[in-house]
């Protein structure tokens, strides 16, 4: 997906173009609200990343003009003020979700998963293996003529699998990908939600297989 | 306790000094119309003796070497106004008597030829005289004829006194209508204090416009004096708001950086310890983060509460918003929100501060719930409160019990593994009693679980 991050902190924007390259997005930053109106003006994104507090002006004014222009590319505003005093305000001039920093990016990539999935409905980047198809954006895996709602973590782990197939992926990772860092869960966990997945998985050519002491792949045709 | 002495009362003592100005302007009233009146008895009496003492004098006459007195009548008429009042008179040749009462003292005269008067005591009795002389030449000799005329001041005296009675009244009248001016006076001046006072302590609490009200001149400084007060006040409020929010700002910032680079860092590393130091590292992030958050969210609650504007709230599309902007955060956990709403109640209140206090109370049930439980959000109307119940199937509160979980930074002993500032309830708490509600806190009854509930009244 494509994504506009307009944020003014250089070091902050690096690191979340960072975790956005790694998850497969392309990203373009603006350092301020012009910037992003070049990039805006020339490219469509999928969805934009708003900072409130830019040095040439307020987001939301930015939004708010977005909006008056007739462009609705869905908007998560990011916002380091107080949500008392800031919350209202970002959702009354049109954007579509706001998430206070610091943030968690799981929580950032379910915001962003759940604005997508409200404004578009429809899926634009189903990944196929074999007879099995993954809609990350619905949560759903197409088997055949079954269609599957994943449950949350399900879908998670799925995406994990999906970006790497055939490659071994190390039961930490895993954790550290469907679980919270506060969250005091053993590597078993993962097990549960592997198992669920092997069995919406089942009768099908692709299959999470088990490499004994190093992790899980999955295995494509 | 020592007591205190009654604050002083403008309207008291403006009064007190009105009512002192009049009863002395009453009683120099008194003194003078009653002085005046008492002159102007005298003169009358003396003009009517000295008429009396003329027209005796004029009827003596002198005839082959005599001095013969004929005392018109008209002489006694003059007098005789007065019942009870007696009239004595005495006429002399150089001093020896001629005729009437002997006894008579004349007034002192003195050289001039006019009248003189005096009061004189005789036979016991004061008595007003008037005697006047004249030159007569009685058989070639000169000789003089005084007449004296005397009458006692009984009429006088009572009519002294009926002046007295009438002059006290007026004194008092005077005095009892000032006194009644003195007494609106105090009122009125009192009046436009309290009109002012009225005008700053009606207003609403968040309400920093100057004050316009109609005051005397004499308290312009009073309400330029309270203007700029109000003028610094809203200042330092202003200031204040734009400082927490900058904080938060400035704090959040370079956090959401470190744990931004931190959770990438994470995606990378392969071995263990530096796994777990790094999940550490995002923990004391997270925590750090969370305090400085609720610290800046629980002072932002702690001064819109102070300066509260009420406006009426719907809760019904407000819980419902909260409900499905966290429904992402519990899905990262599986878990399900219900929410369900019997009626649509709505209350008098600061929309912003319920928000942040039910997403406190909903953020708690997802955090502390375990994963793929289901957390139920209850809104229904009972009586005259709207109650809103956030039901969860966590670890609920510790069985030492929940009380004092709504002062600031306690945390239930059971809690520990989990980050949290322990602001959380003292937020919900602080916003349930600017509203006149209440956040109860309970387990489930017959079921592991919380239960929290805020309650406010129905509009």
């Amino acid at each position: 997906m494509r994504f506009l991050l307009v944020e003014d902190n250089a070091q902050l924007a690096a690191a979340v173009l960072d975790r956005l390259s790694l998850d497969g997005h392309v990203v373009d930053l603006a350092g301020n609200l012009g910037m992003a109106e070049e990039f805006i003006s020339t490219t469509d994104y999928d969805l934009i990343l708003l900072d409130i507090m830019l040095p040439d002006g307020d987001g939301r004014d930015f939004l708010n003009a977005q909006r008056a222009q007739g462009r609705d590319t869905p908007v998560i505003v990011l916002t380091a003020r107080s949500e008392v005093s800031d919350r209202v305000g970002a959702l009354d001039m049109g954007a579509d979700d706001y998430i206070p920093k610091p943030f968690d990016f799981a929580e950032l990539e379910a915001r962003c998963r759940a604005v997508l999935r409200r404004r578009t409905g429809t899926a634009t980047n189903v990944k196929r293996f074999g007879s099995v198809a993954f809609d990350p954006l619905a949560g759903t895996l197409t088997k055949g003529d079954t269609v599957i709602a994943l449950r949350n973590r399900e879908l998670r782990l799925l995406e994990v699998f999906f970006a790497a197939p055939g490659q071994i992926i190390p039961k930490p990772k895993l954790v550290d990908r469907l679980f919270s860092y506060d969250e005091d869960v053993s590597e078993n966990a993962i097990e549960v939600y592997v198992g669920r997945l092997r069995k919406h998985l089942d009768g099908s050519d692709v299959a999470i297989v088990t490499v004994r002491g190093l992790g899980y792949r999955l295995q494509v045709p | 306790m020592t007591a205190r002495a009654a604050p002083l009362s403008i309207r008291r003592r403006l009064t007190l000094q009105l009512l002192t100005g009049a009863a002395v302007m009453a009683l120099v009233l008194f003194l003078i119309v009653y002085g005046f009146a008492r002159q102007i008895g005298v003169e009358s009496q003396d003009r009517i003796l000295a008429a009396a003492a003329t027209s005796i004098l004029d009827a003596t006459t002198v005839q082959s070497g005599e001095v013969r007195v004929d005392i018109p009548y008209s002489a006694f008429t003059m007098l005789d106004n007065a019942v009870d009042d007696r009239v004595f008179y005495r006429i002399t040749q150089d001093g020896i008597g001629l005729t009437g009462y002997d006894d008579l003292p004349a007034a002192r005269q003195d050289a001039g030829s006019g009248a003189a008067f005096d009061t004189v005591s005789y036979r016991g009795e004061a008595l007003r005289v008037a005697t006047l002389s004249r030159r007569v030449s009685v058989g070639g000799t000169p000789a003089r004829i005084a007449v004296t005329v005397g009458q006692t001041q009984d009429t006088q005296a009572e009519m002294l006194a009926r002046i007295l009675r009438m002059t006290m009244l007026i004194g008092l009248g005077f005095f009892a209508a000032s006194a009644l001016l003195a007494v609106l006076a105090g009122r009125s001046t009192a009046a436009s204090l309290r009109r002012l006072a009225g005008s700053v302590s009606r207003r609403g609490p968040a309400d920093l416009r100057p004050v316009v009200a109609e005051v005397p001149q004499e308290m312009q400084p009073l309400v330029r004096s309270l203007n700029s007060l109000i003028a610094r006040l809203s200042g330092a409020l202003n200031r204040t708001e734009d400082f927490i929010a900058e904080a938060a700002h400035r704090v959040r910032t370079p956090l959401a950086t470190v744990r931004a680079h931190a959770d990438n860092t994470l995606r990378r590393v392969d071995k263990e310890e530096n796994r777990a130091a790094l999940r550490e590292m995002i923990r004391a992030i997270d925590e750090s983060s969370r305090a400085a958050g609720q610290l800046l969210d629980h002072a932002m609650v702690s001064l819109r509460a102070d300066q509260m504007e009420l406006t009426p709230v719907r809760l019904r599309p407000l819980v419902l918003e909260l409900v499905d902007r966290l429904r992402p955060v519990a899905e990262l956990k599986d878990m399900d929100l219900h929410f369900e709403a019997t009626g649509d109640p709505e209350i008098m209140g600061d929309a912003i501060l319920i928000q942040n206090a039910v997403r406190n109370i909903l953020d708690n049930a997802i955090k502390y719930a375990p994963s793929e439980s289901p957390v139920d959000v209850r809104l229904v109307v009972s009586g005259d409160r709207a109650r809103l119940t956030v039901r969860d199937r966590g670890r609920g509160f510790p069985p030492t019990g929940s009380e004092g979980l709504t002062g600031r930074f306690a945390r239930g002993d059971n809690a520990a593994d989990i980050v949290g500032s322990g602001l959380g309830l003292t937020i919900a708490d602080e916003v349930a009693r600017a509203h006149h509600g209440q956040l109860s806190i309970a387990n489930n009854e017959g079921g592991p679980g919380a239960c929290v509930q805020l309650s406010f009244p129905l509009r």
